[in-house]
């Protein structure tokens, strides 16, 4: 039997809380984990990490949840996190190690892998294990999401980083029991490259993109004075607006609010596309929503392949007698 | 400062899904045509991101690329833009779908060309996406990373980058040498001019092959592979759009209200 015998997922904490993707992980975990009849571990890296957060990694299906707790992680640095990182792997000897696709995740992922001299897939959808070989076949959307390619890597741990929104989480479950581990890591500070000036947040809407319910997305077809009436709209709705890439390059929205590969990943129960023309890129990060309404002038535009409901029409004229029926509705 | 970017050339990633084809047995997407072929969009961003560092603080932008001589192209197009050395790295040997043998035989090359402060990858490649490369090549000559920034600023010596995370920013300082991975929010790239084009013709490419670079042959081809690609396939999406209409764009508007009042959407 081969020395690697465990399910570690890499746990992020989004303001004080665990981050969703660290449930989706969880999840996905605790699924390969049964079937290859492992134990799932979670490791949580961060300084001042709040204590019930090791014990929800338990409620959310781990087994073990190590903590490494130390001011020097107070910041996300390459250099330091990938140390304890490789610390930590290099003790437990992992079969599988899981990533969120996030800016850490991603940055984290590949570095540990070629540290390890190991492989690494970015941004999996879906992860089965092999009922032969017992390896992890990982699906990755390529060339922007027209098509789907099907790794497996042949070396240990098998490290792959998982986009947001794509597995479930399991029910929370306050009787489930598991160890919480401290973990001590004697890195040398010295050693580690650059350090974080300062930090700025640009985010400002009320309600997070990916937690909204309701996301009218912009494109390039809206122009810069469009955005005011997708406002409207979304306001109307008790929404959010995104946009595609080019929206956000041309500086008409902050490129926070970016919809698809390179941005958000959204699956709100109800997306508008607005003037966008479903390029896959987009569609990468929008492809979990419930219901998709698209409004565009070109019957032929791929959005249309994509959507539940469409409109062809200039979508300033659809959207405003659009808004004016809703209002109408509410009132009479 | 002695730059070095690596670029690669790909299939256009914007070509429709439509008329986007791949063949399942080679596990390759087809080039509808030659001119196809681009340079990865945020590679050209990035050997924007040298070039401006370049015109500020003086230096050298060498560009790194492997793949098939059709890559000359590529790299003309960015010593058209301005950078002053190219390389093309290309061998039997490095046709591989493992990124891992790319992120070596680039690290290898790296360290012929020897004196170098800052390396520019792109965030991701535009074709299959993989987002490895830059950090394995990181990885592997033992520098500091930043991935992905939006900005780049050189300061006595150091580098000082803005790294984009979910929320914002992140203004990180690290020492030279570094790589740093770079996303299009940094700014449009030039379009070479005339004068680029012209000047790009008496510059020079070197063309360097496995053996130039003192790599281990183990270290390449199918047989060092960690990562396999077992299956290529276009996925199949079964939405059917249900079109609301009217006899004008208003009316569609307010039928499309009333629709989504029926479904209980709003
Ligand atoms: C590696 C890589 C990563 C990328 N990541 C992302 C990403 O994360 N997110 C993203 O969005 N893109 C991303 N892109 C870019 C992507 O490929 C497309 O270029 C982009 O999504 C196109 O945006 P768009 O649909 O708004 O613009 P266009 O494709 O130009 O479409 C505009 C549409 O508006 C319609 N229109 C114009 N006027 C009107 C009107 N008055 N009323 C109604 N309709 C109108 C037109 O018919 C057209 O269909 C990425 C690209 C690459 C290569
Ligand atoms: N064949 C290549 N030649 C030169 N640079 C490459 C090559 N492949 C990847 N890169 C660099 O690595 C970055 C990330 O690529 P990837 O990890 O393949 O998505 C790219 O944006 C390039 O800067």
């Amino acid at each position: 039997m081969s020395e690697y015998q465990r399910v570690l997922i890499y746990g992020e904490i989004l303001e004080g809380k665990l981050a969703s993707i660290t449930k989706e992980l969880l999840g996905i975990g605790r699924k390969l984990a049964d079937e290859l009849g492992q134990m799932l571990y979670a490791v949580i890296i961060g300084s001042g990490i709040p204590a019930e957060l090791a014990q929800e990694c338990v409620y959310f299906g781990a087994d073990k949840v190590y903590v490494i707790d130390d001011p020097l992680f107070k910041d996300y640095l390459t250099d330091s996190y990938t140390a304890a990182m490789e610390k930590l792997t290099r003790d437990l000897k992992p079969d599988i190690v899981l990533f969120g696709q996030t800016s850490m995740g991603r940055d984290l992922a590949p570095r540990l892998a070629y540290r390890l001299n190991t492989g690494v897939t970015l941004d999996c959808i879906e992860l089965v294990i092999d009922s032969e070989t017992k390896l992890m076949y990982q699906t990755k959307p390529v060339y922007g999401g027209k098509a789907y390619a099907i790794y497996v890597c042949q070396t240990k741990p098998q490290i792959v980083s998982i986009r947001p929104k794509t597995m479930s989480p399991i029910e929370r479950d306050t009787s489930r029991k598991g160890e919480v581990i401290t973990f001590a890591l004697n890195i040398n500070a010295t050693a580690i490259g650059g350090k974080v000036v300062e930090r700025i947040k640009e985010e400002i809407t009320r309600i997070k993109l990916e937690d909204a319910d309701v996301v009218v997305c912009g494109g390039r077809g809206v122009g810069e004075d469009g955005f005011q009436l997708l406002e409207e709209l979304a306001l109307s709705l008790n929404g959010v607006v995104g946009a595609t890439r080019p929206p956000c390059d041309n500086g008409w929205v902050q490129a926070q609010y970016q919809i698809g590969l390179t941005g958000k990943v959204v699956a709100p129960r109800l997306y508008i596309g607005v003037a966008l023309s479903g390029a896959s890129q987009h569609l990468s990060g929008m492809m979990g929503s419930k219901n998709i309404v698209a409004i565009n002038t070109d019957p032929e535009a791929s959005i249309f392949r994509a959507a539940h409901y469409g409109v062809v029409g200039n979508y300033r004229k659809v959207i405003s007698a659009f808004i004016e029926k809703c209002k109408e509705e509410v009132t009479s | 400062m002695n730059i070095i970017v690596c670029v690669k050339q790909i299939i256009d990633p914007e070509i429709p899904a439509a008329i986007f084809k791949i063949d399942p047995n080679a596990k390759r997407a087809i080039p509808p045509d030659r001119r196809a072929f681009i340079i990865s969009d945020y590679d050209e961003v990035a050997v924007e991101a040298a070039i401006r560092i370049k015109e500020a603080k003086g230096g050298k932008v060498t560009v790194l690329s492997l793949g098939s001589q059709s890559v000359i192209e590529t790299i003309k197009h960015c010593l058209a833009m301005g950078a002053d050395e190219g390389i093309l790295l290309t061998d039997p040997l490095f046709e591989e779908e493992d990124r891992s043998l790319t992120a070596y035989a680039l690290a290898m090359a790296i360290k012929k060309v020897g004196e170098f402060d800052l390396i520019f990858c792109g965030r991701q490649e535009g074709d299959w996406d993989a987002g490895q490369v830059s950090l394995g090549i990181a990885e592997i000559l033992g520098i500091p990373s930043v991935n992905p920034v939006k900005k780049v600023e050189v300061k006595n010596g150091t580098i000082l980058v803005k790294r984009i995370v979910d929320d914002g920013y992140e203004v990180i300082e690290i020492p030279c040498p570094a790589l740093v991975t770079v996303s299009n929010e940094l700014g449009k790239p030039r379009y070479p001019d005339m004068k680029g084009i012209m000047m790009a013709a008496r510059k020079k490419i070197s063309i360097w092959t496995s053996q130039d670079i003192d790599a281990e042959p183990s270290k390449l081809g199918p047989s060092a592979a960690k990562v396999k690609m077992l299956k290529l396939y276009i996925p199949v999406n079964e939405a059917r759009c249900e079109f609301v209409e009217g006899e004008t764009p208003e009316e569609a508007g307010a039928n499309l209200a009333l629709r989504l009042r029926k479904a209980k959407l709003i």
